[in-house]
């Protein structure tokens, strides 16, 4: 009776035993020499695997960065503390920068206006390929969402004319949306530049006037409604100089079109009656 | 002679007219996970060779000197899974060690290679059959060929498929299945080869 169960139990304890003896000595044998390092930079890094920063993937770029082939701000998605301990474990000075958020440099959506009705596959990536797209304005968004796809944030929404917002609080820069976007109208900008012409249009007036109701066609009504001399136009499209601007929002008073636009509350709650 | 023969015919057998995957239905978990490359499927097929033909060995060893002669048969299936996950931690090891890449391209399926069912299967067919020591070598190292020609020829077509005009109801792992199934019918062609 004790023979039944001692011995299966001795031999193979005996088998485990001697099989995980052979693999110790194997593991000492064969052992990979690994970095800490990158351990301990991929848990600071984002961890989104946005592949903002041009690699694979967070674990690639904690390898990168150990090996010193990229740079300690390599990812836009890690915040300023997180790169500073980046840069304490590399041994190296830390780098700041200013944070960005992407913007949709576009008001138009429901407000402007088609040349034809679009039927084809549901992405902006092919609706550019027919006639250039269905919008009549060749800067303007054709709401078929290929940012909020790319984005992995779901930093993206469409607003109530169709056309997409970033919301700036998720938004971390990664520029997968910039990249996106067939009509290049989403750019990256600082997020303490609180004041923005939201068009990309150069058309003239009589031009864009029929066109789109939201547009900026170069009036100049803000231009001389600025004190600071912070707005300069070019191609009929204004555009605000972040540095000189004081965020006195008298530009967006007298914009005829609404196409200035400013994320301060004060300025949205004007907006909104 | 006759038993010269005999092994030769094993080894063919156990590629062709048994083939583990095609015939036996076994490991078709990395036949289907890791053939989409031929390249990762070589190194895949490589890797089950090393096990499959080392546990055959070692299997065979622990059944004749140690289980049967102290009277415990029937721990046969937990003492051969066993020796096989050492294996395969050793193979890992060697692995990482000298090639990453690999390593990394095999992912999850190297250590998935422990509960292969091929590998078991081929250490317990042996028993059954009651081969001696060479012929089992021998058959284990023929049914990881066969699986290594089953999966780097699946591979092969998968990268046809790959730019294919194939509806989307049937693209991906629908038109793989498919041509596995046509590929295990083509492999029924060789029962008539040894009699």
């Amino acid at each position: 009776m004790l023979n039944d169960i001692l011995w299966p139990v001795a031999a193979l304890g005996g088998l485990g035993l001697l099989l995980g003896l052979l693999l110790a000595l194997a593991s000492k044998k064969f052992a990979v020499k690994k970095d800490p390092k990158v351990e301990a930079i991929r848990d600071l890094l984002a961890g989104a695997n946005c592949g903002a920063c041009g690699f694979p993937g967070c674990n690639s770029l904690a390898q990168a960065m150990a090996e010193g082939k990229a740079a300690v701000d390599a990812c836009p998605a890690t915040s300023n503390e997180a790169r500073a301990r980046i840069a304490e474990i590399l041994g190296v000075e830390a780098v700041e920068t200013e944070p960005m958020s992407a913007v949709v440099l576009c008001r138009g959506g429901t407000n402007s206006k088609d040349a034809f009705e679009y039927e084809g596959v549901q992405t902006c990536a092919a609706a550019k390929l027919v006639a250039g797209g269905p919008k009549i304005c060749a800067w303007g968004c054709m709401g078929l969402g290929d940012c909020i796809r790319a984005c992995k944030f779901s930093a993206i929404a469409f607003n109530r004319y169709g056309v997409p917002r970033v919301d700036e609080n998720k938004c971390v820069a990664c520029g997968q949306c910039v990249k996106a976007c067939p009509q290049g109208i989403i750019k990256l900008l600082p997020k303490s530049s609180t004041v923005r012409v939201e068009c990309m249009n150069h058309n003239r007036g009589k031009d864009i006037r029929p066109i789109c109701s939201n547009a900026c066609f170069g009036c100049g009504m803000c231009f001389k409604a600025c004190e600071e001399g912070a707005i300069t136009f070019q191609n009929y499209l204004a555009s605000v100089d972040p540095k000189k601007c004081t965020a006195c929002l008298a530009c967006i008073e007298k914009c005829p079109t609404g196409a200035i636009v400013s994320t301060l509350a004060k300025a949205r709650e004007k907006q909104s009656q | 002679m006759d038993y010269i023969l005999g092994i030769f015919l094993l080894l063919l057998s156990s590629i062709l007219v048994n083939n583990f995957v095609l015939s036996r239905f076994l490991g078709i978990c990395p036949f289907l996970g890791v053939s989409s490359q031929v390249t990762t499927a070589t190194g895949m097929g490589l890797a089950v060779t090393f096990v499959m033909g080392l546990a055959s060995v070692i299997t065979y060893l622990v059944q004749y000197f140690v289980l049967v002669p102290l009277g415990i048969p029937y721990m046969q299936t937990l003492a051969f899974i066993l020796v096989i996950a050492a294996l395969v931690q050793f193979v890992e090891m060697v692995l990482m060690k000298s090639s990453p890449t690999l390593h990394q391209a095999l992912g999850v399926y190297l250590p998935l290679i422990t509960t292969n069912c091929a590998v078991l299967g081929v250490a317990i067919i042996n028993i059954e059959e009651q081969y001696d020591l060479l012929q089992t070598f021998v058959h284990g190292i023929g049914a990881a060929l066969g699986f290594m020609l089953a999966i780097v020829l699946f591979a092969g077509i998968r990268e046809r498929l790959e730019t294919s005009p194939i509806g989307k109801a049937f693209s991906g792992f629908p038109i793989g299945l498919i041509t596995a199934g046509l590929m295990s019918i083509a492999f029924l062609g060789f029962q008539g080869l040894i009699k």
